[in-house]
């Protein structure tokens, strides 16, 4: 019980935020309210038992993401005097749009991910071992780098994210001839 | 009866197990409990504060040949910051003109908000935590990252140029240090195998620094770098500029900075000696518990745990009483070039000798064989610096002496290594300019 009003509490704040952002007109106040969102699904992971995504979404997506975004408007000071509307005239389409993708994923849910067996729509939480919540980190590090389960998945992100490392590098590499004029 | 067995609670700090006791154990009964320790815990943070301000400036005055706070409350001056935060609370709350009034109200709310969480992993004795994570460390880590998001709020909300300069500076460094630190940290992680804090503790049967006296020292310098501490504090340079990002803030609104800040150097200084230092432990008697079922001992752990931490408070202000502060360049140059080579190479080499260790191995081996690792890294980093440092000597004294813009320009972009471990001056290359960091470029001011 207390679960669920902690989780429509977390649920309302991220929703909030979630819609400030998109209405908003000062575009470094809807930088904060992301963050706010941000914080409000890293407690539902913590609320979900998977207190390690909760703190890695606190340290990848406060603490990396938003000061890129917060970085990026800062430094383009046109961007933050403009006074438009965030609205356009595309409402009814992102109505429709948006409708179609909550009935997909109610249907996915609904079919493919039913609740504890015997269980109907919306009755009891799941109940999981403690155990295997205690030692859920170092199982999931161990199925990063198992060969069962998603080492491909894992060594071709690395790869990506260092092709990227090098390509901000050769990117900021001063050239020949450029280094004097700062 | 009652009464004693609340004063022996008390005393073997298990006042939550006393009420268990007298209340019976049910949810509300844990609620009250976690709340009691919630209130208890940010309570005594604020407090401490109080003293630090007081041990600091008496630390640092000694050092500098002066006498200190030596007026309100005795001789002592133990009144002093007291009455200082009666002067910030009596003062008055200014808004600058076109301040953005969420960010410039929130952050300092904010910042100590942060400071505050972090203490919930802290281990204070055994059982005396606030709630003990398996992923301790970790959230420390995630909480001190978004803290940095609450220095650009302050300096975004200023109005302020130089706010909004201090901020950027601010947030650099910041985000760069966090990356050795993280790294660094990994080493106990990986001897303890287990990220909750008291894990840690309950691993080192001798204590990390012994395995590990390489990692502690770069979580010790990025740690110092993270506080804005000297010689990195350049967020806040008190003698060259007025005080970075929160420039603007006066009254309370400037002291919530100032608190968080020293929270964050205790905190630190906790976290070293959780980390390296074996936290509470004290030759096993930190676990005594006596006949009639008190354990008593914890007392003696949070005696351990503060002795250890105050010496490490006192070396932090050490360091601020007698190191002279470091340039924004040599800072990142430092720590991109040295600081982050250092500990990568650190946590491969640990994380392969540790795996090639048979477990069941006795500690003393299994630390010595830590021990000559950290100890061969170090000397060949060493090794690397000394050939750098002599390299580019030879390269200025062939350029044209010390004040050769053209030779350093043309050695790709400052891309000499900033040794903060000072090679030896070499006798053969006279008249070049030997900083104490080593430091090879002439000053430019960097326009930006």
């Amino acid at each position: 019980m207390s679960q669920q009003i902690i989780f429509f509490i977390l649920a309302a704040i991220t929703l909030t935020s979630a819609v400030v952002v998109v209405t908003i007109r000062n575009l470094f106040h809807a930088a904060l309210a992301l963050m706010v969102s941000f914080l409000g699904v890293a407690g539902v992971y913590v609320l979900l038992e998977a207190p390690f995504l909760g703190m890695a979404q606190l340290l990848v997506y406060i603490g990396a993401i938003s000061i890129l975004i917060i970085f990026a408007i800062m430094m383009t000071r046109r961007l933050m005097q403009t006074n438009e509307s965030p609205f356009n005239a595309q409402a009814v389409g992102a109505l429709i749009g948006a409708g179609l993708a909550l009935a997909i994923l109610f249907i996915v849910i609904i079919r493919f991910y039913p609740m504890a067996p015997g269980d109907g729509f919306g009755q009891s939480a799941m109940v999981v071992d403690p155990a295997t919540l205690q030692s859920s980190v170092a199982r999931m590090g161990r199925s990063f780098v198992s060969a069962e389960a998603y080492v491909l998945p894992f060594e071709v992100a690395s790869v990506l994210l260092l092709a990227a490392l090098v390509g901000s590098i050769v990117i900021a590499w001063p050239h020949r001839g450029e280094e004097d004029n700062q | 009866m009652n009464i004693l067995d609340l004063l022996k609670s008390l005393l073997s700090l298990s006042l939550g197990d006393f009420i268990r006791r007298n209340f019976g154990t049910g949810p509300g009964t844990e609620l009250l409990i976690d709340l009691g320790g919630v209130v208890i815990l940010s309570t005594f943070c604020l407090l401490i504060v109080i003293f630090l301000i007081w041990l600091t400036r008496k630390i640092v005055a000694r050092m500098q040949d002066r006498i200190g706070p030596n007026r309100v409350g005795g001789r002592f001056g133990l009144l002093q910051t007291v009455a200082d935060v009666m002067k910030l609370l009596s003062k008055e709350v200014i808004h600058p003109a076109g301040a953005d009034w969420v960010a410039f109200n929130a952050a300092p709310l904010l910042i100590v908000i942060s400071a505050l969480l972090m203490w919930a992993v802290m281990p204070f004795a055994p059982g005396v935590i606030g709630v003990n994570l398996n992923i301790g460390v970790f959230y420390i880590l995630a909480i001190s990252s978004a803290s940095v998001m609450v220095i650009l709020l302050a300096g975004w909300g200023s109005n302020n140029k130089y706010a909004l300069l201090g901020a950027f500076r601010a947030v650099a460094q910041m985000v760069s240090y966090e990356v050795p630190m993280i790294l660094a940290l990994l080493v106990p992680i990986i001897l303890a195998s287990t990220m909750s804090t008291e894990g840690i503790i309950a691993a080192q049967t001798l204590p990390f620094i012994l395995f590990a006296p390489v990692s502690a020292l770069i979580f010790f310098v990025s740690s110092l770098a993270e506080t804005g501490r000297t010689p990195f504090d350049l967020l806040e340079a008190e003698s060259e500029i007025v005080a970075g990002f929160h420039i603007e803030y006066s009254g309370m609104k400037f002291g919530m900075f100032f608190l968080a800040e020293f929270l964050n150097t205790l905190f630190m200084s906790g976290l070293v000696v959780t980390l390296y230092l074996g936290g509470y432990r004290f030759f096993g008697l930190e676990n005594w518990v006596s006949a009639d079922g008190y354990p008593y001992g914890r007392l003696i752990g949070l005696a351990a745990f503060f002795a250890k931490t105050f010496l490490l408070y006192f070396i932090y202000d050490w360091i601020r009483g007698t190191l002279p502060r470091v340039r924004v360049d040599q800072i990142l140059n430092f720590n991109w070039k040295f600081l982050v080579p250092l500990s990568l190479a650190l946590v491969f080499f640990v994380a392969i000798v540790d795996k090639l260790i048979p477990p069941g191995t006795n500690v003393v081996v299994r630390m010595t064989i830590h021990l000559l690792l950290n100890i061969l890294i170090a000397a060949v980093a060493l090794e690397l610096l000394r050939r750098r440092g002599r390299q580019n000597r030879l390269a200025m004294s062939a350029g044209g002496g010390s004040g050769g813009v053209e030779a350093v320009a043309g050695h790709g972009g400052g891309h000499d290594d900033h040794g903060h471990d000072g090679p030896q001056p070499i006798e053969d290359v006279p008249d070049v300019l030997d900083t104490p960091l080593g430091a090879r470029e002439p000053v430019v001011i960097p326009v930006h």
